[in-house]
């Protein structure tokens, strides 16, 4: 039995950390929603739900119980298997890139002698992340890219010309806009020297800029651009134009499916507002926080987590805010856009980057 | 021993998918079967050491070329593959070279069984990121720029394969030929 | 224990072996041009595979280089098909014999 759980000692770890961060994860997620409805209801002179609990803050948990009650529909000449399908990969592939968030930077004076038979013998550094992989930048590049699949499969599946029509508009948007958005990424990698996600955030504690943000001024608003196209936002929503498509790929879906969908996006949210914080902002480093708590203490891991979580904050309120300020952009201005903007721009901030770093490594 | 698991599972994966890839008569399934193979593949290389093609793998394949052929299938919205292949013998080539292939891999297996491989031991950068450019841009440059150059071509010919002329362009364009055959009479007289 | 390289070279073998037959089996052009990708990727695990066992980086580079040529093939390849369909409405490698008869 002891020599079992010794075995099995880290992986409870992580896999209370997976826990953790799943429920976290989903605790914002839930809130952004919430938040969303009543910022948007500031923007536009109304005051937003605020009848489930004190100013509607039980109204996201409201809102899940409604979507597991509803009916759930299946359309008729839908393809049953795929249509099944469809919201699963949008949510699994919209929560996988969890694994390499650094959530914060690692503790290294952690205690385990509390634990009885000495279990934690031998670990004294617990990194806040659930997977150190080399690559960090190409998985979450990667594992978004085939979020695609989720919503041009449920417009292919459902047999409805709107479906359709909005799934083929999502892929064509996410196709283009994911070059821009790896071309804009290339600049901060080569400054950092690493694909690993920690590694950029202490790169860019080492370098004089603190935060990349400075050097890399042109990345950022295209990797900002570029991510409200990606995770399908206003203005950048066609694939469910209202006006247009009813509601585009998930029209024909209701109850929980639905829920999957509203979740998968509002997931993607978080990850690009996590992608960008780390790339741009520094991460969980605070400037001077240092000065105050002892690197690798407790307090300061909470510290930086909490400056982590306000960063990714700030970045979901620019998405309300847009939405309620922007119109939307037609499908052939968004095509230009993509194309003829966003991805020179981007290869031109990739070339200038290059020069920049060959004259300053001479 | 965890290695040996995960190559069994994926392996298995990979080989249904690749059954299902060609057994299904839909190319959206097809399509997705593949795109599991894909995956199952990536899956394999993590194993092998190769994170960073592993990586690649996956941005590349399931999220750029796949995706592409699945919005190619959506936007032609063609039937399901009807019946049969009109050309019989196509049938018996296959089979024949089914039946070939898989004994020369039959082969192959036990030729390599029998010398003694052992993975040598994972260095601290052979598959990382550092190494494989450092390759790239080194020893292996003028592959490199001929890849770059070639990719290069493939837009080029994409876009002219795929444009569609209205009518005033193609009036240009005879324009153009017709221009040429002038000049051409010129030359020669 | 770690699997050893006669098994990732079976399965590779397995892959490229499906690959092939679905290539003579499959009538559409986009079917045939899946297996075709399926096969490639036969071979990059070989490569891969390789690159372990022998300590070299390079197979892993030539990984690269064949994923490169298979995007470019899917970019050219899809756009013939697509050219291909505007003129038949059919996706049908047997419709494309015009030089035949």
């Amino acid at each position: 039995m002891e020599s079992v759980l010794k075995t099995a000692f880290p992986f409870i770890v992580v896999a209370v950390g997976i826990g953790a961060a799943f429920g976290g994860v989903m605790m914002i997620v839930a809130y952004t929603v919430l938040a969303e409805r009543k910022v948007l209801g500031w923007i536009q002179g109304r005051i937003g739900p605020n009848r489930a609990g004190p100013w509607g803050l039980f109204q996201p948990f409201a809102d899940l119980l409604k979507f597991i009650f509803k009916e759930d529909l299946t359309p008729d000449k839908s393809t049953k298997v795929v249509y099944f399908l469809a919201p699963l990969v949008a949510l699994t592939c919209a929560l996988m890139p969890m694994v390499v968030y650094p959530f914060g930077p690692a503790i290294t004076t952690v205690d385990w002698s509390f634990l009885p038979w000495g279990l934690g013998e031998g670990y004294h550094v617990l990194p806040l992340t659930i997977g150190q992989i080399d690559v960090g930048v190409l998985f979450v590049l990667g594992i978004t890219s085939v979020g695609v699949y989720g919503i041009a499969l449920a417009g292919w599946s459902s047999n409805s010309k709107y479906s359709l029509m909005g799934g083929l508009r999502s892929s064509a948007q996410m196709i283009s806009y994911e070059l821009a958005m790896g071309a804009s990424v290339i600049g901060v990698v080569m400054l950092a020297g690493t694909l690993d996600l920690n590694g950029i955030i202490f790169a860019q504690i080492r370098s004089p800029f603190k935060w990349f943000i400075i050097p890399q001024v042109i990345g950022f608003f295209v990797f900002l651009i570029s991510a409200f196209a990606e995770t399908n936002r206003v203005p950048f929503d066609l694939p469910e134009a209202e006006t247009e498509l009813v509601a585009g790929f998930h029209t024909e879906y209701s109850a929980l499916k639905f829920a999957l969908f509203f979740m998968a996006e509002y997931v993607n949210m978080f990850t690009v507002s996590v992608m960008c914080t780390v790339l741009f902002l520094g991460g969980w480093y605070i400037p001077g926080l240092g000065h105050i708590f002892e690197p690798g203490s407790i307090p300061y891991a909470v510290a930086s987590m909490v400056g982590f979580v306000a960063k990714i904050c700030a970045f979901l309120f620019l998405y309300i805010w847009v939405r309620g300020t922007l119109p939307r952009f037609r499908f052939d201005q968004l095509m230009n856009f993509g194309w003829k903007f966003l991805l020179p721009v981007a290869l031109g901030n990739v070339l200038l980057t290059i020069i920049v770093v060959f004259f300053l490594n001479r | 021993m965890a290695t040996t698991v995960l190559f069994f599972i994926f392996a298995g994966i990979a080989i249904a998918c690749a059954v299902s890839t060609v057994y299904q008569r839909n190319p959206l399934y097809s399509a997705i079967s593949l795109v599991g193979v894909f995956l199952s593949l990536s899956g394999i290389y993590v194993t092998l050491a190769a994170p960073f093609i592993a990586a690649v793998q996956v941005l590349i394949y399931a999220g750029a070329i796949m995706v592409l052929v699945v919005f190619v299938i959506m936007l032609l919205n063609f039937d399901d593959e009807p019946g049969r292949n009109r050309l019989k013998y196509l049938y018996v080539m296959g089979i024949g070279l089914g039946v070939l292939l898989l004994g020369q891999t039959f082969y192959i297996y036990s030729a390599v069984m029998r010398v003694p491989n052992v993975a040598i031991e994972q260095t601290k950068t052979a598959g990382k990121t550092l190494s494989i450019g450092q390759g790239m841009y080194t020893e292996y440059l003028l592959p490199v720029e001929i890849v770059g150059i070639m990719l290069l071509m493939a837009i080029i010919g994409a876009v002219i394969l795929v444009r569609r002329l209205n009518q005033p362009q193609l009036e240009l364009v005879v324009e153009n030929e017709l221009e040429d055959e002038r000049l051409e009479e010129g030359m020669l007289n | 224990m770690e699997p050893s390289l006669a098994s990732y070279l079976a399965l590779s073998g397995i892959l490229f072996t499906i690959g092939a037959v679905g290539v003579t089996f499959k009538r559409n052009a986009i079917g045939m041009f899946m297996c075709i990708e399926l096969m490639l990727n036969a071979v990059n695990l070989t490569f891969v595979a390789f690159a372990r066992y022998y300590g070299d980086v390079t197979g892993q580079l030539f990984v690269f280089m064949v994923m490169s040529v298979a995007a470019a093939e899917a970019a050219v390849g899809l756009g013939i098909i697509i050219a291909f369909f505007r003129n038949k409405e059919s996706v049908d490698v047997d419709d494309a014999s015009l030089m035949r008869n």
